[in-house]
């Protein structure tokens, strides 16, 4: 549908968000990525049965070690949706930018805002 | 969800597609068809096109867009939806348009109309000078026989088409530009064009265009002919026939005047100067004469002369009174000219009533407005002369008939009844004449009046001179005198070319109009003319033309008849020079062994019922299908649920049910088209779901008829979710003015009448066959039910009744998209079996060349990005992005390409790997999805492994979506690109296993299901083994006596195990127990032990199929098992085959025993059936016995409508009950009472009867053992669980396990039999191969990091990895491993990778993105 989002966003592809390691969001967040969001099937929809619900609770686990280290466990998140849902990839892209533009530039790097995304296949 | 199968189909080396095609034809014998395929043109190169999507853009052309069912529109360059297949773009195009089939130099005019329309007039005016020199000209005089066919005439008016052109050259005239058309390279052959009249010219300048020298040589002193010397200039400004004659010379064409053929040049002298062609278009300049007495008298005048005078500027004397003798067109140029000169009166006089005179009306129009009186019916039989010898008047005999019988020229008058009328200057106007003067000495031949010349080629006798305009043909217009210059050009090219002549010529031209027009009137816009007053004594312009707003105006009013225009803007935008619109219709005739019709069904159309359901009349009342594209995130409104009336969001909507099905009354489709109520709940589900707060939904139904295995649990979340289900046939829909909502008026069950509102109402349109398909069907052969779907006998579902064609989904009957892929898989095995002998004949191989060894080097990456025409390249700075890509580490070759994807790219892609050395390739452009495989195979044909591969999408995921700031996306690219870059490097060879296949299958369960699927296999050629546990074949179906269509099922049982047994490559294990079960797809073994004490014995097969069955639920309830007179339907059905129901008076039969209740969630799908066909039977046995049917909902899916419908005209009673209100049953010594509540009757029934026959419920086999040995899960009921409802609905989520019959839900036996093919057809996709190539996407253990903590074990999704106790270590079996990287995640020692995503591998990219920024 060719919908517009911010360039900001670049995408790292997995064959499912349950591939997704702790380390792989810690590695992002530790090399100066501003935000990291992965996008998984809708829950319950998953190819895999649950790789997106593993993924979630990895989120979960690097949110909280954010909190631990002192920084804002926003920076990295869990969104769900259908490979037919554009608008909603559009809209999740717009809000998570936003988030981090208000969150500002992750002080572990001062660099312009990055933010990434892993995807399921 | 459709995708991968579109892709997949797509991509298949074993699958060519034909669209736009037609089966017209069907010859010969199963094994051995001859198809014949009419083949529509699509208008663009399947090979060429890259699905950029260019041409829809340019395309000006807007039309339904069916993809939303009319709610938005689409262009007529499209794609249908964005994953069609194939990819490739389309151009609807009806045909040519009666404008441009109309106009002799055949314009695309709706073509320019629709530009106009967009404000692209330099486009259109470019367009209108492809085939026509004179837009300006031709503006202003053509008498528009495009006019007269335009369709929008037979609505209001014809579109004002002349005007528009007009406006198209004042607007650049007004621009002050002369856009010069594109000329071929030029060519060194020379033509001479003898007169620069509109033949001449035109044939001058499409001569030019194709780069030959022209000369056009002209007797007067300016250019033009007719144009500048006959057509006055009131009509035709001088300047705008001189601008138009300024871009021809443009061109490179040189006029010369005052050269006269015959006079200063002769066609021998031409010949020795080198001309190698003359076109001879010299025109008829002379006046014909009356041949009446003292017609030379002086004040006579000839009218081309006196017009030719007027117009060179000569002082022409002119007297007070003018009489004008003729009635054409020159008549009354000659009349107004006159007038203007001076003359106080001016009369024209002429043979032919005022009906029949040759001028066109809108001149006599205009000489009436300007005072000239027109007298009819004269003809001159004297001239008055003076004494001066002067003339002073004619005197004019009446004439009486014009034309005789045979419609040819020839006046009778009537010599007494003369008039004479007086004047001092008469000028005759009745023909025009060839000046022949010199012609014939210069070599010219004559014949008859005119010039001699083939009237198709235009060549004269003597070969290298060709002739045309009214020297050839006579007194003809602008226009045609266009397209006789155009078809010179034509011929001359040929000629000096040494070509055919004739070849293609004349070209006939058809023209298509829309079948039903539904437009509201528009009134033609009006052109602004100058007042007659303002006319007299001066030669202005007298009509104003079209200013833009004008024109965009009236060109709004285009219908678009062609529907593609033919403006040829796609050709220009497509690149890849894909579009080509000389495409035209052909047949083919494809030789095959069976055919599979599956056409698929249409939404029923309400705007039948418009008087019940104001479905045309209310954008608030649209059909299920309409609503489905409101609700999608593709759909017109995005998804947003909204009214299309006022935009506004409802708040309440209704669906009405049964609109198109279960109805002989008003639509004559007496079916259940079965799918109805689930869509509805879905979408009352979804429209839940996107309503911004409370939306109230409410189903109307009659009855609600979830059937399909789960569809009860689903239907009973919908009610939770507050879902109103009304039980009512609503009579009426009445549109509010005001709000445009909906009033519908309905009458409960309990007979009241109820008025409710609505914002929206749901129409849910049942399904039915097209007629389109009916004739298909009847072409072929293939016979038809009454009801429109293909006739299939229960036991062969997929059968026709013409051997080797087989039908599948709705055309076989109403269902859904389960039961249609299964069917679909049930004619694959019934085609597979009729072509089992020529199986891998006609197939395309593939030889790859051995491997490069790699290992060990460094990385060379390639670097290939992609313009993807301008998709890319428009938005990214690709060179920069290539000069990027360089400079990066191990880069050791970069390239861009105007499209990657295309054939020859991907030979230079080859060749590029060969001459760089690269052992690494990445590709920056678009989707893996849909590209990547291909890339890949293009590494593997040179020899390296196509895993070192990598893409970069700098297309979806870049230029489309960050169009708007070209730095970014320029940025973005580069930095995907360093990231793939980055991975390319890490990335390693991987080998994809090949494993051999067992070709046997093992199938479980020896009931119809099993020895179905057995003998579906054995007749493609491939051995089964039956295991039955009892000791006989044939399973439940040995209750059952006759399926409800009158099937007797115990001689078809008789006749399937007859086969079986038959059968040398089915072998059959009676009385058996499976005891083991290892290994994977096409490399099972499973263990059997047949009989008590017999002995285990391990069979190998590449396939499992299981048909393990169910049989009937034993009722606790309504005191079955404790009174005799109590039993199941199945029980009935042995009593009624018995013949032991007579004397029985009165039965009660209760559905849902069971069913669809806390233990039993789901419907048990054929009970309802049962019950109906008992009934039936019942009734036919004994007419007086009195049957009551109590149920819940009817569920008499498909075609058994009609056995309900037909119980209920036997009499037959049913009675509905609520779960809460059930009915309670008492067994007294002389009847068994039953007491229901009638709904409708509001009160408690007590029914006595002498038997109760209980509808109970289909129970799954136990299958405990089996499931917990092959780990196959079932659902709460005992029924497997299939990989996908929709997709996959005869796979298990174990490959090369398969499931049919009554083992994956309750079905009946037609159902059954088509799943058991099914799965024999998914079996065999696996069994036909010798050996499988596994995926080299699988995990990975290190046995030396490994600490056999067992985490993965428990995380697979699949149980694939295992604890070895022989190895002592986790070890993950590659053929079973699914890859997704799951067990990776979770170890937590990270001992296991998954390949082509190791860690290092996605690390690699993150490290890449964020080490440094692109400046």
């Amino acid at each position: 549908m060719r919908l517009s989002y911010p360039a900001n966003v670049k995408i790292v592809l997995v064959p499912c968000t349950g591939k997704v390691d702790v380390m792989h969001l810690l590695k992002a967040i530790q090399m100066g990525a501003d935000g990291v969001y992965c996008v998984g099937c809708l829950e319950g929809a998953c190819h895999y049965n649950q790789g997106n619900l593993r993924c979630r609770e990895r989120v979960e686990r690097v949110r909280e070690i954010l909190q631990e280290v002192g920084l804002e466990p926003d920076r990295v998140r869990m969104y769900n949706l259908s490979s037919g849902e554009a608008p909603t990839f559009v809209a999740y892209a717009r809000e998570m930018t936003e988030l981090i533009r208000r969150l500002g530039p992750n002080p572990l790097k001062n660099s312009q805002p990055a933010i990434r995304v892993e995807e399921a296949a | 969800m459709i995708s991968p199968k579109l892709v997949e189909v797509g991509r298949h080396t074993h699958i060519e597609l034909i669209t736009n095609a037609e089966l017209v034809d069907l010859k010969g014998e199963p094994g051995r068809f001859t198809a014949l395929v009419r083949k529509r043109p699509r208008f663009v190169d399947l090979a060429k096109c890259t699905a950029c999507g260019e041409c829809a853009k340019v395309c000006p052309i807007e039309t339904r867009n069916e993809y939303d069912e009319g709610l938005s529109v689409r262009k007529a360059a499209y794609k249908l939806y964005p994953q069609g297949m194939p990819g490739a773009y389309a151009i609807e195009k009806r045909g040519t348009a009666p404008c441009k089939a109309t106009c002799p130099a055949h314009v695309s005019v709706q073509g320019y109309i629709a530009l106009v329309n967009q404000g692209r007039y330099r486009e259109g005016l470019e367009l209108f000078r492809e085939e026509h020199p004179f837009p300006g000209v031709c503006g202003r005089v053509c008498h528009h026989p495009c006019e007269g066919e335009c369709t929008r005439g037979g609505v209001d008016e014809p579109l004002a088409i002349r005007e528009l052109h007009r406006f198209l050259f004042d607007w650049e005239r007004a621009a002050g530009e002369l856009a010069v058309p594109a000329a071929a390279e030029g060519r060194s052959e020379k033509v001479a064009v003898i007169g620069a009249g509109p033949a001449g010219l035109s044939a001058a300048y499409f001569l030019a265009r194709r780069g030959y020298r022209v000369t056009v040589l002209e007797k007067l002193p300016v250019a033009g002919g007719m144009m500048a010397v006959g057509i006055p200039s009131y009509r035709l400004p001088r300047e705008v026939l001189e601008r138009e004659i300024e871009l021809i010379r443009r061109l490179g064409v040189e006029i010369r005047t005052g050269v006269a053929l015959g006079r200063e040049v002769t066609l021998e002298g031409l010949q020795a100067q080198g001309y190698g062609a003359v076109f001879v278009a010299v025109g008829l300049h002379g006046g014909r004469r009356l041949g009446v007495e003292n017609e030379d008298a002086a004040g006579v005048l000839q009218g081309v002369e006196f017009l030719r005078r007027v117009a060179l500027g000569e002082a022409v004397e002119i007297g007070r009174e003018v009489l004008v003798v003729g009635g054409g067109n020159v008549a009354v140029d000659v009349a107004l000219t006159a007038k203007r000169l001076g003359a106080q009166s001016v009369t024209m006089v002429c043979l032919e009533r005022r009906e029949e005179m040759p001028a066109w009306a809108h001149e006599i129009q205009e000489a009436l407005e300007s005072d000239i009186r027109i007298v009819n019916s004269f003809g001159p039989k004297a001239f008055f002369i003076d004494a001066s010898r002067r003339v002073s008047g004619i005197e004019f005999k009446s004439c009486t008939a014009v034309f005789d019988e045979n419609g040819r020229f020839n006046p009778r008058f009537d010599e007494s009844a003369c008039q004479a009328m007086f004047a001092d200057t008469v000028i005759l106007a009745i023909g025009q004449t060839l000046e022949r003067g010199g012609l014939e000495a210069a070599g010219v031949v004559l014949r008859g009046p005119g010039l001699e010349a083939d009237p198709v080629t235009l060549q004269t006798p003597v070969p290298w001179v060709f002739a045309g305009g009214d020297a050839l043909y006579g007194p003809k217009s602008v226009v045609e005198a266009v397209a006789c210059g155009k078809e010179a050009a034509e011929s001359i090219h040929r000629y000096l070319n040494g070509q055919d002549l004739r070849q293609g010529r004349p070209r006939r031209w058809e023209m298509v109009r829309p079948e039903a027009i539904e437009e509201p009137r528009r009134r033609r816009v009006p052109v602004r003319c100058l007042d007659p007053a303002a006319r007299e004594c001066n030669f202005l312009e007298v009509s104003y033309g079209y200013d833009e707003a004008e024109a965009r105006a009236e060109a709004s009013r285009c219908l678009r008849c062609g529907v593609c225009s033919e403006c040829y803007q796609c050709v220009k935008a497509c690149l890849a020079k894909a579009v080509d619109h000389e495409q035209r219709e052909e047949t083919l005739e494809i030789p095959v062994g069976a055919v599979i019709l599956a056409p698929g069904a249409e939404p029923f159309d309400p705007s039948r019922l418009e008087n019940i359901y104001r479905y045309r009349t209310s954008p608030n009342v649209l059909t299920s299908l309409e609503f489905e594209r409101l609700l999608s995130a593709t759909g017109p409104t995005q998804g947003h649920l909204q009214r299309l009336s006022d935009g506004r969001e409802p708040r309440r909507i209704a669906w009405l049910q049964c609109i198109g099905s279960r109805d002989t009354n008003q639509c004559g489709n007496s079916y259940c088209s079965s799918v109805c109520c689930m869509y509805a709940i879905k979408d009352a589900m979804i429209a839940k779901e996107h309503a911004h707060g409370e939306l109230d939904c409410t189903i109307f139904n009659m009855d609600i008829r979830s059937f399909g295995k789960d569809y009860e649990k689903y239907y009973n979340r919908a009610i939770r979710a507050g879902i109103r289900f009304v039980r009512s046939r609503v009579h009426s829909v009445d549109v509010l003015p005001e709000t445009g909502n909906l009033s519908l008026r309905y009458v409960d069950e309990a007979g009241g009448l109820k008025v409710e509102e609505f914002d929206l109402v749901v129409l849910s349109v049942g399904l039915q066959v097209p007629r389109a398909t009916e004739e298909t069907a009847a072409r072929l052969g293939v016979r038809l039910l009454p009801s429109r779907f293909a006739a299939t006998d229960p036991f062969a579902p997929v059968a026709t009744s013409r051997p080797g064609v087989y039908a599948c989904g709705v055309f076989q009957g109403p269902k859904d998209i389960p039961g249609s892929v299964t069917e679909a898989s049930a004619a694959a095995a019934a085609a597979a079996a009729d072509l089992a002998e020529a199986r891998g004949r006609d197939i395309v191989r593939v030889e790859l060349p051995e491997e490069i060894d790699v290992s060990g080097q460094e990385p060379r990456i390639g670097v290939f990005v992609c313009n993807c025409g301008i998709n890319i390249g428009g938005v990214v700075d690709v060179p920069a992005v290539r000069a990027y890509a360089e400079k990066l580490p191990y880069v050791a070759f970069a390239d861009e390409n105007l499209f990657t994807c295309s054939q020859d790219t991907q030979e230079k892609i080859k060749e590029k790997i060969r001459e760089h050395g690269l052992n690494r390739v990445v590709v920056a452009s678009c989707s893996p999805k849909t590209h990547a495989p291909m890339f890949m195979e293009t590494l593997e044909a040179c020899g390296l492994n196509r895993y070192l591969f990598e893409m970069a999408n700098i297309r979806n995921q870049d230029s489309w979506v960050h169009a708007d700031d070209r730095e970014a996306a320029t940025r973005k690219a580069k930095e995907l690109v360093r990231m793939s870059v980055a991975r390319a490097a890490a990335l390693r060879r991987l080998e994809s296993k090949t494993v051999p296949i067992h070709k046997q299958a093992l199938v479980v369960g020896g009931g119809v299901a099993g020895m179905t699927a057995a003998l579906a296999l054995a007749r493609q050629g491939f051995p089964a083994v039956i295991v039955e546990q009892e000791a006989e074949l044939g399973g439940f179906a040995r209750r059952l006596h006759r399926t409800i269509e009158g099937t007797d099922v115990q001689a078809a049982l008789r006749e399937l195990v007859a086969q079986v047994n038959a059968e040398p490559r089915i072998r059959v294990i009676l009385a058996a127990r499976i005891t083991g079960f290892e290994g994977f797809k096409g490399n099972f073994t499973t263990t059997v032990v047949s009989g008590p004490g017999g002995s285990p014995e391990r069979i190998p097969h590449g396939a499992l199929i299981l048909a393990t069955g169910a049989h009937e639920y034993r009722p606790r309830e309504y005191g079955y098992g404790e009174d005799p007179r109590v039993s199941t339907q199945v029980e009935f059905g042995d009593l009624l085959a018995r013949g032991e129901t007579a004397g029985l008076q009165t039965v009660v039969m209760i559905q849902c025993v069971g069913s669809r209740n806390a233990e039993n969630e789901n419907c048990s799908r054929v009970c309802c059936q049962n019950a109906v066909k008992n009934a039936l039977a019942l009734k036919e046995a004994s007419p007086d016995s009195q049957v009551y049917i109590l149920y819940r909902d009817m569920r008499t899916y498909g075609l058994l409508e009609d056995f309900y419908t037909e119980a209920r005209r036997r009499g037959v009673i049913f009675i509905r009950f609520e779960p809460e209100a059930a009915p309670q049953v008492d067994f007294g010594p002389e009847a068994v009472r039953v007491r229901v509540r009638d709904p409708i009757l509001q009160r408690d029934l007590e029914i006595a009867a002498d038997r109760l026959v209980l509808s109970a419920a289909v129970v799954a086999a136990d299958t405990a053992e089996i499931s917990a040995l092959t780990k196959l899960n079932r659902n709460p009921e005992g029924f497997f669980i299939e990989a996908h409802v929709k997709l996959r609905p005869v796979d298990l989520p174990s490959e090369g396990v398969y499931v049919c019959g009554t083992a994956h839900g309750p079905k009946l036996l037609s159902e059954a039999v088509a799943q058991a093919q099914a799965a024999a057809a998914r079996a065999a996709t696996l069994l036909c191969r010798d050996a499988i190539r596994l995926s080299a996407i699988t995990a990975k253990v290190d046995p030396e990091h490994c600490v056999k903590c067992l985490t993965c074990v428990r995380s697979c999704p699949f149980g694939v990895p295992q604890f070895s106790e022989a190895s002592r270590v986790v070890e993950i079996n590659e053929a079973l491993c699914r890859g997704c990287g799951v067990c990776t995640a979770v170890c937590p020692r990270q001992a296991i990778r998954l390949s082509y995503y190791e860690d290092e591998q996605i690390v690699c990219k993150i490290e890449a993105l964020l080490s440094e920024e692109v400046a």
